[in-house]
């Protein structure tokens, strides 16, 4: 329980969801205060269990906001989540992912 | 720490090729990132920077160095108690998630445990980013209503006499311990000192100590 972890972030995605809440408050998007309300609220549903505040509770209150706001709606969130995971089952193993490798991309 | 937070089923497309893999969240975040960045409001450059800031540079080893001197020079450690932020700005440490810090002092008579009972707010610039027991539900509620609870689970007994006090971080407040100076590191050197502070002594889950400690609490 007390180990100390080489790295902050249990995998490539958790310090993605980091820098990316970092750079969006740093841009003005929110401030800490907002964010950790926020965060407050999304890790206490009213039907469930209170939730740690990990990095998917990250996520799930930054794509809360980003819909709020009409940065990202759910909608294309969906529709860009879809593409990489086409993009990705396009890309030989080992190669680097990118939205380009999925057959429907167009620019 | 690292349970299952990538791999999940992959029971879809079944080709004849071996194409790559992205896990839901995966997918999520990389969508985010795309979206975001066409939109102007990250740049993937910034963003691996950041990373780097936080795996490499920002940590534990940070807030040592700010304990280690309030251990040798007494006028300093009053700076520091009286007004946190500045004085660990005089080396050189500071900057976000660490606009408004307060250090508060164990003593014999008081033991102080850090939390936030909110969400996971933490002094970044002095420890880095928090570990997962201090964003989970357990450490969140227990850290206040049973703190000598808590304290036994990391291995600290306290005298009976020591009172515990409970300080709740939030996004504007966010505290660390300036904990006891070991016995026996009397004449100590500032750069002696540093590696005896952990990261739980400095949130109040553990004690600074003159035995060894594992070099890997010390990232470099």
């Amino acid at each position: 329980m007390t180990q100390p972890s080489p790295s902050p972030f249990a995998a490539p995605w958790e310090a993605q969801v980091f820098a990316l809440v970092v750079s969006l408050r740093e841009a003005g998007l929110f401030t800490w205060s907002e964010w950790a309300e926020r965060l407050g609220q999304g890790i206490r549903p009213a039907d469930a269990p209170e939730r740690a505040a990990d990095y998917g509770a990250w996520l799930a209150t930054l794509e809360g906001i980003l819909a709020e706001r009409g940065v990202a709606g759910a909608d294309s969130v969906a529709a860009r989540t879809e593409a990489f995971q086409r993009a990705a089952a396009a890309t030989p193993h080992g190669e680097p992912i990118r939205l380009e490798n999925d057959p429907l991309y167009r620019p | 720490m690292s349970h299952d937070h990538a791999e999940h089923d992959h029971a879809h497309h079944d080709h004849v090729h071996h194409g790559s893999e992205l896990s839901p969240v995966e997918a999520r975040v990389r969508a985010l990132e795309s979206l975001l960045t066409e939109k102007g409001y990250v740049d993937p450059a910034a963003l691996d920077a950041l990373v780097e800031l936080y795996e490499t540079k920002v940590g534990p080893h940070l807030g040592a160095r700010v304990v280690a001197r309030a251990w040798v020079d007494p006028v300093f450690r009053s700076r520091l108690l009286t007004d946190a932020t500045p004085a660990i700005a005089e080396l050189g440490i500071g900057g976000r998630g660490g606009e408004h810090m307060v250090v508060v002092e164990n003593t014999p008579e008081t033991h102080n445990l850090v939390v936030c009972t909110l969400c996971s707010c933490y002094p970044w610039p002095v420890l880095g980013l928090p570990p997962v027991w201090y964003k989970a539900p357990p450490y969140r509620a227990r850290a206040v209503i049973d703190p000598r609870g808590v304290l036994a689970e990391f291995g600290v007994t306290l005298p009976e006499t020591t009172r515990i006090t409970v300080w709740d971080s939030t996004a504007e407040t966010r505290y660390m311990v300036l904990p006891m100076r070991p016995a026996g590191t009397e004449g100590f050197s500032e750069e002696a000192l540093a590696p005896l502070v952990t990261r739980d002594s400095m949130i109040g889950t553990g004690l600074a100590t003159a035995l060894p400690i594992e070099p890997a609490e010390m990232p470099v």
